[in-house]
This record gives structure tokens, sequence and C-alpha cells, in this order.
């Protein structure tokens, strides 16, 4: 602990405490002290903390202890842990079902699909938006992309079946060009094509802004110095600007992968229909069909908790390699 | 491959510090043109389906059901707002939405800006407890079901605090602010304390006034959550007066595409009718957002801004 050295002399011996007190509450790690006088001392920051404490207990723990009726008997109006073990029977159920596995197919594809073309899009808008000199057009052209990240999901959906109506813009298009009417939300083959272009409409502004972040924070000097070896704008974006926002593509990618199986559960809720099942339905939509509206929540719970479990599993290795091969990690 | 031509070089040489004078190749150029037609696309795209959404709503019903309607209205018409207007349950629905946009902003703020206080202090003992517990929920969640059955199980159906509390804190909003306090200028509260003030002191009469800007910027992150959220509301509520308006929209949506798929795309009366009653909903749905949007953009950026700075 670093004692005051020059005000000491001048200031009253309390204040001198108050001041060593202040720092060592900055700097220090806090070990090394018992709970009874961590808490005598610094009551009052911790008297912040039990409401926030007791929010994080109720609404997120305790739902997921409440994950063990995926292997428990649950009475409607009992304990919300169940009544009675049962073992694995309703991870064997989802195992033997056939829905569950193509609701699970469509979930890889759709988050695949989401991953490999919805990610890297804010790098290209980034880098497009980079090469401009007007400040102007930079701001109006940001101003206008990060709009759509503002909407509600519910208006997102209005707006999908308003341009692919069969009144809809999309559809005049086609028939000005000669082709014939299609009936787009009626059509399990054009979801997932539907599904990724909302995706892109509403996400890839808003995800420019860290990039152009990390934009700002490249060395000039840097491209300098290519440009004085003989690299043209090309070469300068790919041996300079890219390597400049990797840990910034590293970080949002681990992200992107952690979230790969949560694929937008309310918009598809939002925009399918059961002709639109063969395509649209995923692991989310499924067992909030199971679990809510069927009211089998034992089944529903399992099948989350496998879900749940590989979302987890998917971001630790994800951040594990990443760590190993480019030295980036989220923690 | 286009080369810059090898004459520019000694003049860089000579003043590095100048790119700007040096004329640019001639692909190069053109490529500029090229990206910033893009760019006028992109926007173009963007922008298109707020643009035909209006057009729709000033339209007729006509119009609309012979694919006439696209940038501008066709057919003008008030008469949709006025029957949306004059719907009770629609504002009834619209001051659900601002009573719970603002009670559970109210709420997030009060647990987020202690809470985040509280962890910003290095030398609190439990502070990495706390954070992790924090930080796990980000990545496993108790997931729908469960979730349900405790919010039945808590008897918060059918009341606003099935709405408001169970999402109370965002993580990512609270680590943003975390990572403000951990740059608060310590001098700061180091003289506070030196005056007598207690922590309590220090936090509610130097550390709040100071921090109006990233306080604003998580009202607005939580207020535009809240604002558009609907799932919440659509699994707890089962009174109609109860809902907010973006469930009144989900019911609207749901009606008009029932009915499309029950005349299997041939697109009869009840679909158009509804087609037109949608757009009026949306615009007045949106229209807030949309109307503060330009005014609030640069505080939404500089949060997000806040929250990359930890790494």
């Amino acid at each position: 602990m670093s004692a005051t050295t020059s005000g000491q002399a001048t200031v009253p011996p309390e204040a001198a405490v108050a001041v060593r007190e202040a720092r060592r509450r900055r700097k220090g790690t806090g070990g090394g002290r018992s709970w009874a006088q961590a808490l005598r001392r610094d009551w009052q920051l911790y008297s912040f903390v039990v409401l926030p404490l007791i929010f994080f207990i109720i609404f997120r723990y305790l739902p997921m202890a409440g994950n063990v009726i995926a292997f428990r008997r649950f009475r409607p109006g009992g304990s919300i842990f169940g009544e009675e073990w049962v073992g694995l029977h309703y991870v064997q159920m989802f195992i033997s079902d056939p829905t569950f596995w193509n609701v699970f197919r469509n979930t890889i594809v759709l988050g695949a699909l989401t991953l490999i073309i919805v990610f890297p899009l804010p790098i290209i808008l980034a880098l497009m938006l980079n090469e401009l000199r007007s400040r102007m057009f930079k701001r109006l052209v940001q101003t206008v992309s990060y709009l759509p990240h503002f909407m509600s999901v519910v208006i997102v959906a209005g707006l999908v079946f308003q341009l692919t109506s069969v009144n809809g813009t999309i559809n005049q298009l086609i028939e000005s060009f000669g082709g014939d009417v299609v009936p787009f939300m009626q059509r399990a083959d054009w979801f997932r094509t539907i599904y990724v272009s909302s995706e892109i409409w509403q996400t890839v502004g808003w995800g420019t802004i860290l990039y152009l972040a990390a934009l700002t924070t490249i060395d000039p000097q840097l491209y300098e110095a290519a440009r004085i070896d003989g690299a043209n704008r090309w070469r300068q974006t790919w041996h300079v600007t890219l390597p400049g926002i990797r840990p910034t593509m590293v970080v949002l990618l681990i992200l992107n992968i952690g979230t790969f199986m949560a694929v937008g559960f309310e918009k598809i809720l939002l925009l399918y229909n059961p002709i639109l099942y063969p395509t649209a339905d995923v692991v989310s939509t499924y067992l909030y069909r199971v679990g809510i509206v069927s009211s089998n929540f034992s089944y529903a719970t399992a099948i989350g908790l496998f879900e749940a479990l590989i979302g987890l599993t998917l971001i630790l290795s994800a951040n594990a390699i990443s760590r190993r091969l480019v030295g980036t990690s989220l923690w | 491959m286009v080369t810059t031509p090898v004459t520019d070089l000694p003049e860089r040489l000579v003043r590095p510090n100048v790119p700007r004078t040096v004329k640019d190749s001639r692909g190069y150029t053109v490529f500029r043109w090229l990206n910033a037609a893009a760019l006028v696309v992109i926007m173009f795209v963007t922008l298109y389906p707020f643009v035909n959404l209006v057009a729709q709503a000033f339209s007729s019903e006509a119009y609309i059901n012979s694919g006439q309607v696209n940038l501008v209205p066709r057919g003008f018409n008030l008469t949709t707002f006025q029957v949306v207007m004059e719907d009770r349950l629609f504002w009834r629905n619209y001051q659900n939405t601002v009573v719970y946009t603002v009670v559970a902003t109210a709420i997030s703020m009060v647990l987020t800006t202690s809470f985040a206080y509280a962890i910003s202090k290095r030398a609190l003992k439990g502070r990495n407890v706390f954070i992790g517990i924090a930080v796990f929920t980000m990545f496993f969640n108790g997931g729908l079901v469960p979730n349900y059955v405790l919010i039945n199980g808590l008897n918060m159906t059918n009341t606003i605090w099935a709405i408001v509390l169970p999402n109370a804190i965002s993580v990512f909003n609270l680590l943003v602010m975390k990572s403000f306090f951990e740059n608060f200028p310590e001098e700061l509260e180091e003289a506070a304390s030196i005056d007598g003030l207690s922590t309590f002191g220090v936090f509610f009469k130097i550390v709040l006034p100071l921090s109006k800007a990233v306080i604003a910027t998580m009202v607005l992150f939580y207020a535009v959550s809240f604002w558009n959220s609907w799932f919440s509301a659509f699994l707890y509520l089962d009174d109609r007066d109860l809902y907010p308006v973006t469930v009144y929209l989900r019911n609207l949506l749901a009606a008009a595409t029932s009915a499309d798929s029950i005349q299997g795309g041939g697109g009869g009366d009840l679909t158009q009718i509804a087609s037109n009653v949608q757009a009026v909903t949306m615009v007045l749905t949106v229209l807030p957002i949309i109307a503060l949007y330009p005014f609030l953009q640069k505080y939404f950026v500089s949060g997000v801004m806040l929250g990359s700075v930890k790494q």
C-alpha cells in the first residue's frame, strides 16, 4: 500500500488515513481481510449489492436450478422443482423424437447461414465506410444504416410480411420482369433466404460500430510505411487494416458462435406458420410449442437444457481455440 | 493489379505526412466512385421498407390490393388513421407500453447503477464472485420453461411485475457502467472522502452528478429495449387491457397471416384491410423511436464504445 508522502505533513492525520484508505480500496486486492472486517468497513458498498444479487438469484439462478424438472416429473401448480425423479426419461424422449432432429437440423442450418453470411458483412461495410473522404456522407450512411437496429422485432416481422406479400414490392418486381407471383410466406424453401435477408437488414449497419472504432486506432504510420514499400490501397487493406481489426473480429466471432444455437427465436415465432415448419421450425420454437402451448414442461425443459449446454460448450471451446491460435479471448 | 505510379515515390519520401496531395491511381478513383454508389444503394435498400410502410399507411386499400403502392401513397387515405386512433384498445395498449417502459427503466437503472458502482471497486472483498455471478448468466440461462414456471409460481402472471422484473439487469449494460466507474477519476472520490463524505455521500453527491452522460446512454438502451419488447408480455399476460402495443401489433399480424394461410395466398378483402391497418399501426408504433432517433443516435454509439473500452 503506497502511503502518501508529500501531503501528509500539512493535512490532519484522519484525512491522511482517509486518503490511504481510499487508495487501498482502489489498488488493494481485497484479499487478506476477514469478511467481518470487510463488511464493517464497506457495508455501504455491500448494501448496493443486495438488491441486484437478489435479482440474479431469483430471476437467473432459480430458473437454472429449475432445469432439474428435465429429470423430474412436474405437476402444474406444484413445486417449481418437480415432484419425483424420472431419470433420463425425457432425454430419451427427445433423442427418439424425429421432429426434434428436424428442428435441430434447421437450427444448425440457420445458425450456420447467419454466421457465414451475416458475420463478415459488417467488416466489409466498415471498410467501405473507411474509404469515404466526405465526413458528412459517412455520417449520413452511418445514421441510416444504424436505424433498423432500433426497430422492435414485431416491426421487422411486419415489414417482412408487407414486402413479401403477394401484392408487395418484391412480387411487383418479379411481375415487372415477367415472372410469376410467389407467395413467399407459404413456401418453406424461401424461409431461410427471407430470414437471413431480414437479419442482414437489421444487424449489419449497427455491427460496423466496433469495427469503425477499431479502425480509428490503427497507426497512420503503418499505412505510410506500406505505401513507401509500394503497397496499393488493396494491399494496404489486406496487410494493415485487416490485421489491425483482427482482435475485434475474433471477439465478435466468439460471441457469435456462442449465440449460434439461439437463432432469432422471437423473429421466427412471429414469422413462421405451420406451412413453413419444414425449414423454419428451430429448437427454441419447437420447445415453446411443446412446453408452453402443450404444457409438456419437463420434456421442453430437457430440450432447452440440451440447447443451453451446446451453447455453453460452443462459447467455451471457441474461446479456448482462439486463445491458443490467435492469442485473443474473452477472458 | 493497379499500382501507384513510381514517380510519386520521391515526393512521398520527402514529405511523408502529406499523403492527400498525391494523386490517386485511376483504379482507386474508379473504386471510390463505385464504393460511394454502392453505399447509396445500401442506404436506399435500408430505408425502402420504411418508405413503403408510410406509403401503404396513407394509401387506399384498392391500390394496395392491386399491388401499386411503392414509394408514394396512391389513393390518399386518412380514414385508417382515424379508425386506428379511435380504437380504445390501441391507446390503452400504447399507454401500457409507456408505463412499462418508464417503470422497467427506472428499476433497471437503480439496480444496474448501484451494482456496477460496487463491483467497480477493486478492493471490495467478494468482488470477483459478484462479477462472476453476473457474467455467467450471459453464457448460460435457465431457459424458457423454467422461467415460465417460476413466474407462474411467483404469481406474477397478469401483473406489471412479470414485464419489468425478470429482465431488470442487462449484463452488457452492467459491464459498460462498471468500466465507466472504473475509469472515474479517483482523486475526486478521494478528495470527497477527505472532506468527510461516506460512500453513499461520494456516490450520490460526486459520482452520479458527474456520470450524467453514461446514465443517459443506459436509460436509452433500457428504454428502447423495453419499448420494443413483446415476448414477456405475450407469454405472461392474458388480459388484452394489459398488453403493450407490440403485442397489439403482433396479434394484428397473426390474424392477417392466418387469414392469408386459409385463403392459400389468394389475398381476399380481409387480408388487404388488415395490411392497411397494419401499416398504420406500425407507423404509430415506430413513430416515437424514429422521431427521437436522430437526436439520440450519438448516445447509443458512445454507449457501445464505452462497452468496448474494457478490452
